[in-house]
């Protein structure tokens, strides 16, 4: 019999993008983000939140390999009530190698 | 002023929002809002006997009436009690708002009595999810839960509410209540698409409509239908999808996919143009994804961006409610009869025709399906449980209208059937409801019998009984050398007399002279009836693509 039902993943690439996510703040939202990521088997290599100006929004990097499935992950990401919106950036942003000092 | 507990205001705003009927069950965190209901002269509240047998009863009344519908659960139990009909509406795209009670806010984190994350266990199933921190927050959660379950792509919405927040008063002024929610204004339509995909349908020689739920949900049937004539195009129905076009028009292919018609099928394999609307490629629709339609170019209309290009490329893509889009699209599309594709179309069909051996026999699997359809009209509802009696209805019922078939697609629950079935009657008491169902499946939601009793409504359940697992029986027959493990039942309940037991009439077909005749009185009588037939369990169900195979690797049928 045929068992296989789909075909197989293709390996995520080597380039990294950063994507630059603005939300809501408020419990729950960490959860939702990081849930998405997690059920559709797609890594989050680094992650990065705080809160910006008043504490009414947050503001979340993502560092994420690029494959061909990054659209679909973006496009599902502004699904989300709590996304107000994301920006993708190339791995040229500078934000996680700023904070490379404090892993080392 | 006035002054109110949450639990009054949530009342207060289910009754502004229209909501007439609840299904649920109270416990200890939910009870402080029962009481409140209690006080309503315009909700009713129904009474389930499993959570799970609530939520599908919202379901039932919400897949007839396209309005977001409520369910209502204590903490603990009767919360995760609720996560299969909550995964259920999300797969299906069913609008439904689902309240919870939840321990209070200072016990939350201390793994209280009947204490557990439903916000968190809901993340991956609903569209969003709420924990409701105070009174004061009610008045935007509620109005924005409805708001998002209605908007866009159709789903569930949770609302957790601890027990303090309901007993909390708020005071209030009349003015302050929020307007009932109404669904956002649809995203602006991209007419370059819509040209390019006017123009590609007007270039294609043998294009083919794909037509999903999403037709259905938006109301958008008679503008398919219209299409498919000015264009001269066949048309196909995927499960969620039935009921969009009648299935005896004369350019309905029936359903496509894993137990669609091989003539079906084929009809895609050589189309040059697919236009699919509101459906999602799915895989028991599409089977193995990188050989399906290979010479065919796709059009997508979907009014969720995350469908498109998620399964299979676009050459259009065009995100948009589908109302929408095809009312934009029916102008710049050529009237054309298309009668060299319409032929080969024909000329396939009657070679590879949809078969139902035994369709005049009503002691046979087709026999029955056909029976019931001959004694009813298209006013009926037909809901089915899930497994061979649901792929049987779905291949043999003739569906006429959008919103007659209620069935679990994507998740694909047994169980779904009996309390849906009930749900729609609720919705529509006018109606007669039938419940296909198989004995596998009954047995998964049988204590709503008493529901059914309770409210003595309109459904008729039309058990076809093998005693048996029967999806699985034929998967280990076809695909695992005929080792059947756990397929067959060794007992079997008199399902006469539990219904008997429950105060829901029974007939049983088996001993009837007549079974048309005996079919047909029961199914015109009015209330509730559990309607038993014994079936043959070495009936398969055909033609059947193999899991992961292309579409046109069918076998049997």
């Amino acid at each position: 019999m045929i068992e296989q039902v789909a075909d197989p993943l293709p390996q995520a690439g080597i380039a990294k993008v950063v994507l630059e996510l603005d939300v809501n703040n408020h419990p729950g939202v960490m959860s939702h983000i990081c849930n998405l990521f997690a059920r559709r088997a797609f890594n989050v290599e680094g992650i990065l939140c705080m809160p910006v100006s008043d504490g009414k929004r947050s503001r979340i990097w993502l560092l994420v390999f690029e494959d061909h499935r990054l659209e679909q992950m973006i496009r599902q990401l502004e699904k989300l009530e709590d996304v107000l919106n994301v920006r993708r950036h190339g791995a040229e942003h500078e934000v996680f190698e700023r904070l490379e000092g404090f892993f080392h | 002023m006035m002054q109110m507990t949450g639990a009054q205001l949530m009342v207060r705003l289910l009754e502004r929002q229209g909501v007439r009927t609840i299904a649920g069950i109270p416990g200890g965190a939910i009870l402080p809002f029962y009481d409140a209901l209690s006080g309503s002269d315009q909700i009713r509240h129904v009474l389930a006997r499993h959570e799970q047998g609530a939520g599908f009863m919202a379901q039932g009344m919400a897949r007839v009436s396209g309005v977001p519908q409520v369910c209502i659960a204590s903490s603990g139990p009767g919360a995760t009690n609720l996560v299969t009909a909550i995964a259920d509406a999300c797969l299906d795209s069913i609008p439904m708002v689902v309240i919870t009670g939840q321990v209070p806010q200072a016990m939350i984190g201390t793994d209280a009595f009947q204490e557990v994350d439903i916000y968190g266990i809901t993340v991956p199933i609903t569209k969003h999810n709420f924990l409701v921190r105070s009174a004061q927050e009610l008045l935007g959660v509620m109005p924005d839960a409805f708001r998002i379950a209605m908007s866009g792509r159709p789903g569930p919405v949770l609302i957790d509410v601890p027990k303090d927040v309901q007993n909390q008063l708020i005071t209030i002024e009349e003015g302050e209540l929020p307007a009932p929610a109404v669904a956002d204004s649809t995203p602006p339509l991209d007419m370059a698409a819509i040209e390019s995909a006017a123009q590609m349908i007007n270039a294609a020689e043998q294009p083919v409509l794909y037509l999903g739920g999403g037709v259905v949900a938006s109301g958008a049937a008679p503008l398919a239908v219209q299409l498919a004539e000015q264009a001269g195009l066949p048309a196909t129905m995927t499960l969620m999808g039935l009921g969009a076009m009648p299935i005896d028009h004369r350019l309905s292919i029936g359903m496509l996919g894993m137990h669609g018609a091989r003539y079906t099928n084929f009809v895609l394999e050589e189309s040059d143009l697919l236009i699919v609307v509101g459906a999602r490629f799915d895989d028991r629709a599409i089977g193995r994804a990188s050989q399906f339609c290979p010479n065919a170019k796709i059009v997508h209309i979907d009014i969720d961006a995350s469908e498109l290009h998620k399964i299979k490329s676009a050459h259009v893509a065009i995100h948009a409610n589908v109302k929408c889009a095809l009312e934009a699209l029916l102008p710049r599309v050529q009237a054309k009869p298309r009668e060299r594709w319409l032929a080969q179309v024909d000329s396939l069909r009657s070679r590879f025709p949809m078969q139902f051996p035994g369709q005049d026999d009503p002691r046979s699997h087709y026999g029955l399906i056909h029976a019931v359809a001959s004694a009813l009209d298209d006013e009926a509802i037909i809901a089915t449980d899930v497994g061979q009696h649901q792929m049987w209805v779905a291949q043999a019922y003739p569906f006429r209208r959008p919103r007659q078939w209620l069935t679990s697609g994507g998740l694909g629950t047994m169980g779904f059937g009996l309390p849906t079935a009930i749900g729609a009657a609720l919705a529509e008491p006018d109606r007669t409801v039938v419940c296909f169902t198989g004995d596998g499946s009954f047995k998964m939601n049988i204590q709503e019998l008493a529901t059914l009793a309770e409210e003595g409504l309109n459904v008729k359940i039309v058990l076809m009984n093998n005693n048996a697992l029967g999806l699985v029986y034929q998967q280990q027959t076809l695909f695992y050398g005929k080792r059947l493990f756990a397929s067959k039942y060794r007992t079997e309940p008199d399902f006469v007399k539990i219904a008997e037991g429950f105060g829901v009439p029974a007939v049983d077909l088996d001993k009837a002279d007549d079974p048309r005749a005996a079919l047909a009185e029961a199914l015109h009588s009015p209330g509730p009836c559990l309607i038993h037939a014994t079936i043959d369990r070495e009936q398969f169900v055909y033609p059947m693509v193999p899991p992961g195979a292309a579409n046109t690797e069918m076998i049997g049928g």
